[in-house]
């Protein structure tokens, strides 16, 4: 499976993006911000970094280019999108899910190794968990704060649209400790914590088994491609 | 810097060459710009005429103490001359470029190095410290390579003091927004509160990068009619005078504010000029590129041409400006940051162009390599620079400082920890030890370190709290280096020759207790005025030891650098030498972390304990004491212990490691408990009778050699033949405990894990804030 990795400027994790969606088994494409093309992709990610150096707000920017419009009518189209904290925050900006993002209720970026509970394993990027799982995931951001109005909380929490609540601690103020959405139709989800960076044995989070062995994150990427192998 | 400083007075136009040779007279302001009467003398000399305005902003920046190294020129040839044929086996590129470059094996090469910010971060620390760590990345782009990695080793002052969380909440929300926003994880660092930092913290950030051999440049301007191009963010009036006025010079109280002397940083700006430099280089669109740091557009014309064929001419008029009222010589002194200075080939500079452009990174071409020998700089078509760069970049002042023996030494080293008393009841013994584990400089520094991004690049295979930081270089191999850095001031107030040694060895100890092999040595030199007579010996002893140790353990230094003027007054700060070593390992998979993970695995103390508490944490801690003389060290001895981490390594029969240092064995048992949660009972029997020490020497002494190991229970019958087999010390002193994670020294007292650890983090939050913990 062709899996799209958007490079802005200022994009930091895409090459983490691209060597997870190897290791899960799907061939990674390298996707430009400022062209019109998907070269043929089947499903995209926007990556953690800071995109336009989070000028204006974090994801504002680079919601505004000219690859964004494609990624819209993908995703109108039922593509799978992830989009992984400024990633995240693109979705939020670009209007593909609902909410916004501020900058953290503590007032400083984070690193941490963050336990989540799976709200919803019925997302194009979500269907390899079960529902309650819980998972740990690294997370570093400094404008993680999920906010919405209360009807749209009080929507996404009825409509099954939230992915992923931080358990043990919320990091960073997110409302009903919210840490990853989805759409209503669930082929696109954004979330704060970065699964990327648990794929890979030795280089992941620390588990109770040993150091640095997580891997949690790599369900993420053989949901979406084992559902394409499926169809 | 005030336009009347550096302009001839009354004079709209600038100071012209022509100017400048009819009249003679005019009275220059070269002392506000730094310059010593004498220096100003010989430029004149060097010129045959007064230096136009243009000129003496030139060369006022690049003879200050920090370009041109003026003061420690004379000692750092020892690093050097003091070299093996061994040492130089694995060095591509040595002392005096950007960064040092050492082969690693597999066509792979590693460059880094570790620069100082101390002043600007004073003064403004966020800014300070953000920029701090955007000189350095340049740096080792210009050598070709992607940067991977970042560490900083941060000073303060007291914690407890009023000033200190405005310094420390600036500086390392400066360090994480720019190294966060670059996309470099920070692998490590040292953080230390002492009261000799108060009024001049020191910020050093260390960069690791990795590049191709076929990928290594240098910068240099060769072949006449090649293009010199300007890119990068627009030139504005920050950072004026930042290199002259404000880090080679002492802070005095109640002077003007330096504050404008602070460059400001973009890193975003910084990131797309990582990546376009790297497509440039890799598309062979240049032929060398200079990172603007110190000193601007006035080192890098000068660095460039001295370099290369000893020729160039600018049009200063096109660099494109922030501020359009800057004058000819803010521009050539403007320290604005991300700015990259590239010598293109003429027929290349199209296909240079569309990659800038791809970037969208600002360019203006800005003259060319010539060879006439001289920089010649024009403004409007009026040359208002005309000179040999080597004067300007190379051929510097050199001093021959006077050097004097601090008397007060002696009476310093005279007073002895050996008078004060030690705990002897399990109640004491385990009560010093808590007041230890919660103080200043052994607590938790996860307030600041959870600030940085330990996982971009997904190559981090060690990183806090390990004795050092670790990066696979090679995906495909698992090749990859570790890095650690080190620096004990106090031992350097007591000694400072012995106290270079130790960290030396501290650092050469922390790299091989995760399994790497030490291969080079980069430095930082912090010190106080060079203009005392007593910091200039400090600084001797300091750069002889250091040479004389690396020559014997055959690790070459291959860059660094030196921070003089670190003093508010006349109080300069203890000597701080930041020691960085390098090591190789052949698959990060072998990598060693600092702490246990399994039930049951044996711990093995390796090397002796000595009475060594002068000095150490302890007497700083307990006994507000410092005296007597640094621990002793056996350079021979630490190489075997690396040998031995080494060979067990390698055969997989190390399931941790970790050094001893500040705080001693008790500290140390305590951090790897606190690593995975894994407790351990231990027994000091064996040491006490071996090396006849009472129980709070062999729980507080900070002798070096030693490090302690856990061995998986099936693979203790070959450790310890290996052991035997090289003669170190070594002594079963415990085993590890997962139903009880706990430290139980026998006989003496025990502690919980829970209070361990709310005893070791409680200590930052406490003064800098909440931190967000289960």
């Amino acid at each position: 499976m062709r899996i799209g990795v958007v490079t802005f400027p200022g994009s930091l994790d895409d090459r983490d993006a691209q060597r997870a969606v190897r290791l899960a088994g799907g061939e990674p494409v390298a996707l430009w911000h400022g062209s019109h093309d998907l070269d043929g992709v089947e499903a995209i990610i926007l990556p953690g970094g800071f995109s336009y150096g989070d000028y204006l707000r974090a994801g504002a920017i680079a919601s505004l280019s000219p690859i964004m419009s494609e990624v819209v009518d993908a995703a109108g189209r039922g593509m799978p999108v992830l989009g992984i904290c400024n990633g995240f925050q693109m979705l939020a900006e670009a209007r593909l899910i609902p909410g916004a993002h501020t900058r953290n209720a503590h007032q400083q970026f984070i690193r941490r190794d963050q336990r989540l509970r799976v709200e919803n394993a019925d997302t194009a990027w979500t269907t390899g968990f079960v529902e309650g799982q819980e998972i740990t995931i690294p997370l570093k951001n400094a404008d993680g704060r999920f906010v919405a109005d209360d009807e749209t909380i009080k929507r996404l929490e009825g409509e099954g649209q939230v992915a992923f609540r931080y358990i043990g601690v919320n990091p960073n103020g997110s409302m009903d400790d919210i840490a990853g959405v989805s759409n209503k139709e669930g082929n696109v989800v954004g979330l704060m914590p970065h699964p990327e960076h648990a794929t890979e044995a030795g280089f992941g989070p620390d588990t109770a088994l040993a150091m640095s062995s997580g891997t949690d994150g790599l369900t993420f990427f053989t949901s979406v491609i084992e559902k394409a192998l499926i169809k | 810097m005030s336009t009347e400083l550096t302009q001839a007075p009354g004079t709209a136009v600038p100071d012209t060459v022509a100017n400048a040779a009819a009249t003679p007279d005019r009275e220059q302001p070269f002392a506000a710009l730094g310059l010593k009467e004498d220096e100003y003398l010989k430029i004149r000399e060097i010129l045959g005429r007064r230096p136009t305005s243009g000129e003496l902003a030139m060369y006022s920046v690049m003879w200050s103490e920090h370009c041109s190294y003026k003061s420690s020129k004379i000692y750092l040839r020892q690093f050097g001359e003091k070299v093996s044929p061994a040492m130089k086996k694995n060095l591509m590129v040595g002392m005096g470029e950007n960064a040092g470059v050492v082969d690693v094996g597999g066509g792979w090469a590693v460059t880094f190095k570790g620069e100082s910010h101390n002043h600007p971060s004073y003064i403004e620390p966020f800014q300070g410290a953000a920029t701090g760590v955007g000189g350095i990345v340049r740096d080792i782009i210009s050598m070709g390579a992607r940067p991977v990695a970042v560490m900083d080793q941060l000073r303060f002052g007291d914690i407890d003091a009023p000033d200190t969380r405005r310094v420390v909440d600036g500086v390392v929300a400066g360090i994480s927004f720019y190294a966060n926003c670059l996309g470099l994880p920070n692998i490590g660092g040292e953080t230390v509160f002492d009261k000799v930092y108060q009024g001049n913290p020191l910020v050093n950030v260390t960069s690791v990068g990795v590049l191709r051999h076929e990928d290594l440049h240098l910068a240099n301007a060769k072949g006449a009619g090649n293009k010199v191009v300007l890119f990068g963010a627009r030139t504005g009036g920050d950072g004026i005078g930042g290199a002259s006025i404000l880090a080679s010079d002492t802070f005095s109280a109640g002077g003007p504010t330096k504050r404008p002397s602070v460059q400001v940083g973009d890193p975003f700006a910084e990131k797309v000029l990582i990546e376009c430099c790297l497509e440039l280089f890799r598309d062979e669109l240049v032929e060398g590129i200079q990172d603007l740091g110190a000193a601007g557009i006035s080192c890098a014309t000068s660095e460039l041409a001295s370099n290369g064929d000893g020729g160039m001419f600018i049009e200063l008029e096109k660099v494109l400006l922030r501020d359009p009222t800057l004058t000819a010589e803010e521009i050539l002194m403007s320290e604005s940051q991300e700015r990259m200075m590239a010598v293109v080939r003429p027929e290349k500079l199209d296909a240079f162009l569309a990659v800038v452009g791809k970037w969208e990174v600002e360019t203006s071409v800005l003259g060319e390599v010539t060879d006439t020998g001289r920089l010649i700089i024009n403004w409007h078509g009026e040359e208002i620079v005309n000179v040999e760069p080597r004067t300007v970049a190379v051929d510097g002042p050199v001093y021959e400082r006077p050097v004097a023996y601090p008397t007060w030494i002696d009476a310093l080293q005279a007073d002895t920890a050996a008078g004060l008393p030690r705990p002897e009841s399990g109640d004491d013994v385990r009560g010093q030890f808590l007041q230890l584990l919660g103080s200043a400089n052994l607590a938790d520094p996860s307030w600041i370190t959870n600030q940085y991004d330990t996982y971009v690049l997904g190559n981090t295979a060690l990183s806090f709290p390990d004795d050092g930081g670790m990066i696979r270089v090679d995906e495909e191999s698992g090749l990859g280096f570790a890095i650690a850095t080190d620096a004990n001031g106090r031992f350097c107030q007591l000694d400072p020759a012995q106290g270079a040694r130790l960290a030396l060895a501290e650092a050469y100890r922390n790299v091989a207790a995760t399994g790497a092999t030490p291969v080079a040595v980069t430095d930082c030199l912090n010190f106080g005025s060079p203009e005392n007579p007593e910091v200039m010996w400090q600084f001797s002893q300091t750069v002889e030891a250091l040479s004389d140790a690396c020559l014997e353990m055959e690790i070459p230094v291959t860059g660094g650098n030196v921070s003089f003027y670190n003093q508010t007054g006349t109080q300069p700060i203890h000597p701080t030498p930041v020691i960085g070593v390098l090591g190789v390992i052949d698959d990060v998979a072998k990598r060693i972390p600092s702490g246990w993970q399994d039930e049951g695995d044996n711990i093995y103390l390796l090397g002796t304990t000595r009475l060594e508490l002068d000095g150490s944490a302890w007497a700083g801690v307990i006994h507000d004491h410092l005296g007597g003389r640094p621990p002793s060290v056996s350079l021979d001895g630490e190489r075997e212990l690396a040998a031995l981490i080494s060979a067990g390594g390698d055969q997989s029969l190390i399931g941790s490691a970790h050094d001893l240092s500040d705080g001693g064995l008790a500290q140390a048992l305590a951090e790897c408990i606190m690593r995975f949660g894994v407790g351990a009972r231990v027994w000091l029997d064996e040491i006490l009778e071996r090396d006849e020490v009472d129980i709070a020497t062999a729980l507080f002494s900070e002798s070096t050699g030693r490090v302690i190991v856990s061995v998986p229970r099936e693979d203790d019958v070959k450790f310890r033949g290996l052991c035997e087999g090289r003669g170190y010390p070594v002594a079963r002193i415990g085993v590890t405990d997962k139903e009880n994670p706990g430290l139980e020294v026998q006989g003496v007292f025990t502690v919980a894990l829970d209070e361990l650890r709310q005893t070791h983090r409680a200590t930052l939050p406490a003064r800098f804030g909440a931190t967000i913990s289960e």
